[in-house]
C-alpha cells in the first residue's frame, strides 16, 4: 500500500556501496508484497521483493512482458521509456504466450545441458588465453578489460558464428539499448539501427555462406518457411543473444570475483578445496548485489499478489536480487555460504516460461572462470576497497565500471 | 515416489538434468524434459526433489 505520507522513493535505490544491498530491499519485504516507486521515467511502479510473490509473477501468463502497450509504466528517461516499451517490427508473435514456446525451442535445443558442456573446453581455452595475457601484461589489472568483457564476447560470438573482433560496437550498443539515463533518445535510435543493420547482415552472410554454427542453422529454418521463425525474428534474436549473452555474463563475472575477493576468505575456501566451486558461483549468483533494475511486467486482470489487489493496467517490477535475500526461503540470506542447501533455486535467471535461455552456458563460463582462477591465481587480490569500486551508472544491467586485481 | 513432468510447462532450462541425470534428461531437438525413470530408487530421491523445488516452471511433480 502507498501511504499517502510517505514520498514514493526513487529507484532504483542508492546503495551504502556497490556490494552491499539498498536497505530497501528488507524494508520493502517487511512492509507488504507491493511497494511503490518512481522510475527515472517519472512513472510510478509496483515493486516485488518477496521470493515467493516474483516466482508466482513470472510465472504467470496475466503478467505481460509488453510494456509498449498503453498506460504501461515506463523506466527510462528516453523518449521511447526504455528497452521494456520498445518494440521490435515483426517480433510481437515471440514475446509471449504460444509464439514464446515456438521460438523458444528453437533456441533451447542449442543450449542444452550436454551441448553447453561439450562447450566447456572451448571455453576453458579462451579464458586460458586471456589470463595468459592479462599475466604477461603484469600486475594491476583490469578484469573487466583484460577478461569479463572479451570471454563472454568470444563465446557467444563462437556460438553463434560472429566476428568477436566486433566487441567494442556490441558493447557500445548493448549499453545504449539498456539505458536508464545514460544516454538520449538519438543515441538510442542511432545504436538501435545500427545494431539492427549489423544483425540483418551478420543473418545475410549466413544465408550465403552457412557454416556450423547456430545462426546458420537458424537462417536455414528461418529460410524453410516453415512458420518457426521469420527473417524479422531471426535478425532480432541475433542481436537478442549478442546483447543478451555478453552484457549480463560479463557483469556477473566482476560481481562474483568483487564478492570473493572483498571477503577474502570466501575464495581462500575455493583455493583450498575447488569441490566448492559450483556452490560458490550459486551463492555468488544469489547474492548478486548490483542486480540492475529488475524485470518489469504490465498487468492485464486485477488480480492479487500476496493477499494484496493490484489492478488491471497497472505495472510492476520484479526484483530478483531483493527476492535472493529472503530470509523465508534462503535463511540468514546475507551470510554467504558456498554449502548452502538450496542455493541454486535463487532467481537471478528469472522464473516461470521466460527463464534466462543462456543460463546453462553463463554458469559454465562462471565456473570457468573461477576454477580458472582458483588454480592459476592463488594470490589474486582487489586494488581498491568495496566503498571504492564504481558501478555502471544509467544502465539497467547492474555492473561494475571497472574492477582492478593484484596478483 | 512417482514423477510426472508436463512437457507443455517446461522451457528446457535443464536444470533438472544437472541436478538428476539418472532420472532426467533433454529432448535433441528442441531441450524439452525427457523422463528417463518415473520410479527413481531411494538414492535419487534427495536429488529429484531438489530438482521438482529448483525448475523455474514448475514443470515436474512428484507423488510419494
Ligand atoms: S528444470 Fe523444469 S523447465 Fe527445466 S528442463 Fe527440467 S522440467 Fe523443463
Amino acid at each position: 500500500m502507498t501511504d499517502e505520507a510517505t514520498p514514493i522513493p526513487d529507484y532504483p535505490f542508492d546503495q551504502p556501496h556497490v556490494l552491499e544491498p539498498p536497505r530497501e530491499w528488507a524494508e520493502s519485504r517487511a512492509k507488504c508484497p507491493v511497494t511503490h516507486v518512481r522510475m527515472p521515467s517519472g512513472d510510478v511502479v509496483g515493486l516485488l521483493t518477496g521470493y515467493d510473490e516474483v516466482r508466482t509473477l513470472l510465472a504467470d501468463p496475466r503478467f505481460s512482458r509488453d510494456l509498449s502497450r498503453k498506460g504501461a509504466a515506463r523506466l527510462s528517461n528516453t523518449e521511447d521509456g526504455g528497452l521494456f516499451s520498445r518494440t521490435t517490427e515483426g517480433t510481437a508473435d515471440i514475446q509471449e504466450g504460444p509464439g514464446h514456446q515456438r521460438w523458444r525451442r528453437l533456441l533451447s535445443r542449442a543450449f542444452t545441458v550436454k551441448k553447453m558442456e561439450a562447450w566447456r573446453p572451448r571455453v576453458q581455452e579462451m579464458a586460458d588465453e586471456l589470463i595468459d595475457a592479462m599475466i604477461a601484461k603484469g600486475s594491476p589489472a583490469d578484469l573487466r578489460e583484460e577478461l569479463a568483457l572479451p570471454l563472454p564476447v568470444r563465446v557467444i560470438c563462437a556460438l553463434l558464428g560472429a566476428p568477436s573482433e566486433d566487441q567494442d560496437k556490441f558493447a557500445y550498443w548493448s549499453e545504449v539499448a539498456l539505458t536508464l539515463t545514460k544516454y538520449s533518445q538519438e543515441e538510442v535510435d542511432a545504436a538501435q539501427q545500427a545494431f539492427h543493420d549489423y544483425a540483418s547482415e551478420l543473418v545475410e552472410q549466413k544465408r550465403a555462406h552457412p557454416g556450423d554454427d547456430l545462426l546458420s542453422e537458424l537462417t536455414q529454418i528461418s529460410d524453410s518457411q516453415d512458420g518457426r521463425l521469420s527473417n524479422e525474428e531471426l535478425v532480432s534474436t541475433a542481436r537478442g543473444l549478442l546483447l543478451a549473452g555478453h552484457e549480463t555474463t560479463s557483469n556477473m563475472i566482476l560481481k562474483m570475483t568483487a564478492l570473493l575477493l572483498s571477503e577474502r576468505e570466501r575464495y581462500e575456501a575455493v583455493v583450498a578445496d575447488p569441490e566448492l566451486v559450483t556452490g560458490t558461483v550459486e551463492e555468488s549468483l544469489r547474492m548478486d548485489p548490483l542486480a540492475g533494475v529488475g524485470i518489469p511486467r504490465f498487468i492485464t486482470e486485477d488480480i492479487e499478489v500476496g493477499g494484496e489487489p493490484v489492478s488491471s493496467g497497472s505495472s510492476l517490477l520484479v526484483s530478483l536480487a531483493a527476492a535472493n535475500r529472503d530470509a523465508r526461503k534462503f535463511p540468514e540470506p546475507d551470510r554467504f555460504d558456498p554449502r548452502r542447501e538450496n542455493n541454486s533455486q535463487h532467481v537471478t535467471f528469472g522464473a516461470g516460461p521466460h527463464f534466462c535461455v543462456g543460463q546453462t552456458l553463463a554458469r559454465v563460463e562462471l565456473k570457468v572462470v573461477l576454477e580458472t582462477f582458483a588454480r592459476r591465481l592463488p594470490g589474486l587480490r582487489l586494488r581498491d576497497t568495496p566503498e571504492q569500486l564504481r558501478q555502471r551508472e544509467g544502465v539497467a544491467a547492474g555492473g561494475l565500471q571497472e574492477l582492478w586485481v593484484t596478483w | 515416489m512417482k514423477i510426472t513432468v508436463d512437457q507443455d510447462a517446461c522451457c528446457g532450462s535443464g536444470l533438472c538434468v544437472i541436478r538428476a541425470d539418472r532420472v532426467f534428461d533433454q529432448r535433441e531437438e528442441d531441450g524439452v524434459v525427457m523422463l528417463l525413470d518415473e520410479a527413481p530408487s531411494p538414492e535419487d530421491f534427495e536429488d529429484v526433489r531438489a530438482a521438482a523445488a529448483g525448475c523455474p516452471t514448475g514443470a515436474i511433480r512428484l507423488a510419494e
